[in-house]
């Protein structure tokens, strides 16, 4: 039916989303939705606005759990041990233990850098300086913006610019070692000169994590990600190797989109 | 276009700005006038308490009313230690906010961070109601209720006393402080919270963490103002805490504070220009240099964590 198919199949795989359903309410978000996420590879997700990218990537770590009236269906599985993260037996807080996300608009809190960084340490119950000195320093390196910060650690993080401040937050989701990092569109509030490193980031960053990342930028999609999702009115319309979905896809709304966005 | 047929429509355009123009100037007008009213009603009251205090202090020197420890303004004896009024205002505002800010600021966690949207919608008019009722109620339900319950614990405890008086002015308190907590940190961003959960957080971790810090300076703002209602507040101390001016920091004893002096002294039919009458300007006077230097202190605190982030 189809060769690429075959072929991801084979890859290790550190997550799965099956038979996935969405409710806002009453309003159906997410229909039937299945794809894998393939072991430190990235994955984008791409589709017109409202088509249900975000609920897709904050159903990941149960983000809809915060609010009232949401239900989830299906199953997301998460590799080695097949948790399924939806089960509600399992804590969303140990989900989120595993999985770290990155939002839209830098939300550093009103901390200094440091105990930014260090946040998912001090909420996991750690005290000693050494171990959270380390950590601090191992993100910051991680998320490029040690250099930058090394001598101000203890001043507040709004006093940093947008792009540091994303990047403070991707050092924030780094420093618990998360198994996959979730994306939502993390420039989309940052020009293109730091767009271009935090791009540079999620390249390196692939090494070692699983990347699911929603993006509304073709071109972002085409340099960062591995495989790409193509999702249409809370439907999963395509998913392969992104030089196949961008190159020749096989669906004509997919092929629409694709052009229309390149232009 | 053609340019005979746009330029009828521009100054007809503008004819009509012209007009909003002044309809917006007489709104602005009125918005000045009550402003202005409301800055002259200030500067009024500032100057009779001032011209007052002025001719109270030709006769009592102002190192006497500052360090004299007895306040007997209408004895034949007379002295003026403003020290002793200012004894009983601290002791019973302490008393209250050692109340009113652990239960106000408890409470506005709860209800902001914990509470589900029945929850809160049932409480907060219930601690409105606590809010609006009559200070009196609050004076005798210190006195004919509290004292008494307190009396069972300590039966030295007189009947009028700063502690209980204090501890009603707490709870009086609490709602005052409780609302204005709660709208500073509902009014923190979901995205902060979210930043938070997403993390790993608990609810309890989030509040505490990430949403008390953000919502500082509002918080900060919440405790000044139950303070100035705690050095102002009149009625609950005139009843529960006695009239005696004592120079005391022990919240056991009956003693007299400002607010509760001037209405007692307002109450009796002194002569205009008397110096007794004079003292109550001069107690007022202090009253409002502490209520002035609190807001001072409010407004600095906010724009120091403002800075901040
Ligand atoms: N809290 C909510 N309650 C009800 N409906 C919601 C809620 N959040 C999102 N939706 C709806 O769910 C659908 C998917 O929304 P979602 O935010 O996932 O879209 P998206 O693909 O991320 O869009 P965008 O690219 O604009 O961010 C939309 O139709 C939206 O209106
Ligand atoms: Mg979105």
């Amino acid at each position: 039916m189809d060769p690429s198919r075959g072929a991801i199949s084979e890859l290790p795989i550190k997550a799965e989303v099956r038979n996935f359903n969405f409710h806002y309410g009453e309003f159906h978000a997410l229909k039937d939705v299945t794809m894998p996420l393939c072991e430190r590879k990235v994955t984008a997700l791409i589709g017109p606005s409202g088509c249900g990218k975000s609920t897709l990537l904050r159903s990941f770590n149960r983000m809809h759990d915060l609010y009232a009236g949401n239900r989830y269906g299906g199953e997301i599985i998460l590799h080695p041990d097949q948790t399924n993260l939806l089960d509600p037996r399992v804590d969303p807080i140990e989900v989120r233990m595993r999985l770290s996300m990155v939002f839209q608009k830098p939300n550093p809190f009103p901390k200094s850098i440091y105990e930014n960084v260090i946040y998912g340490q001090r909420v996991r119950g750690v005290t000693k300086r050494s171990v959270l000195d380390d950590k601090a320093e191992e993100a910051l390196r991680a998320a490029a913006l040690w250099g930058e910060v090394k001598h101000r650690l203890h001043d507040m993080a709004f006093a940093l610019s947008g792009g540091q401040q994303q990047r403070l937050c991707i050092a924030r989701a780094l420093a618990t070692d998360p198994e996959v990092l979730l994306f939502d569109e993390p420039t989309s509030a940052l020009d293109p000169i730091v767009t271009a490193s935090i791009e540079e980031l999620i390249h390196q960053l692939k090494e070692k994590v699983t990347i699911l990342i929603v993006t509304h930028n073709m071109q972002q999609a085409a340099r960062v990600s591995d495989f790409t999702a193509y999702m249409y009115l809370g439907e999963l319309i395509e998913f392969g190797y992104t030089e196949e979905i961008f190159i020749k896809p096989r669906d004509k709304r997919t092929e629409d989109y694709i052009t229309g966005r390149f232009g | 276009m053609s340019p005979s047929s746009s330029s009828p429509a521009v100054s007809e355009r503008l004819a009509r700005k012209a007009s909003r123009h002044i309809s917006e100037r007489i709104i602005e007008a009125t918005l000045f006038a009550a402003a202005a009213v409301s800055i002259f009603v200030t500067v009024a009251i500032v100057f009779i308490l001032v011209r007052e205090s002025v001719a109270f202090f030709q006769q009592v020197p102002v190192v006497d009313f500052l360090s004299d420890t007895q306040w007997t303004p209408l004895f034949d004896d007379a002295h003026f230690g403003i020290l002793v009024l200012l004894s009983g205002t601290a002791v019973s505002s302490t008393v209250a906010l050692a109340v009113a800010i652990p239960i106000g600021t408890t409470i506005a966690i709860f209800l902001s961070e914990f509470a589900s949207q029945r929850t809160r919608e049932t409480a907060k008019p219930i601690l409105e109601l606590l809010a609006g009722m009559p200070t009196v109620v609050f004076g005798y339900f210190a006195l004919m209720f509290v004292t008494p319950l307190l009396q069972e614990l300590m039966p030295e405890l007189p009947g009028f006393n700063l502690l209980s008086a204090g501890l009603v002015m707490g709870i009086m308190i609490v709602p005052i402080v409780s609302s204005i907590a709660e709208d500073a940190m509902r009014a923190v961003p979901m995205a902060l919270r979210e930043g938070s959960y997403a993390m790993g957080a608990t609810r309890l971790q989030t509040a505490f963490y990430v949403v008390l810090p953000a919502a500082v300076s509002g918080i900060g703002a919440a405790y000044i103002l139950g303070i100035a209602r705690a050095v102002g507040e009149t009625m609950i101390l005139a009843i529960a805490a006695g009239m005696q001016p004592k120079l005391t920091f022990d919240p056991r004893e009956p003693a007299a504070t400002i607010t509760a002096f001037i209405v007692q002294v307002a109450l009796g039919d002194l002569p205009h220009g008397s110096i007794g009458y004079q003292t109550i300007f001069a107690a007022g006077l202090t009253l409002m240099l502490f209520t002035l230097l609190f807001n001072i202190l409010g407004f600095w605190l906010q724009r120091k964590y403002r800075e901040r982030y």
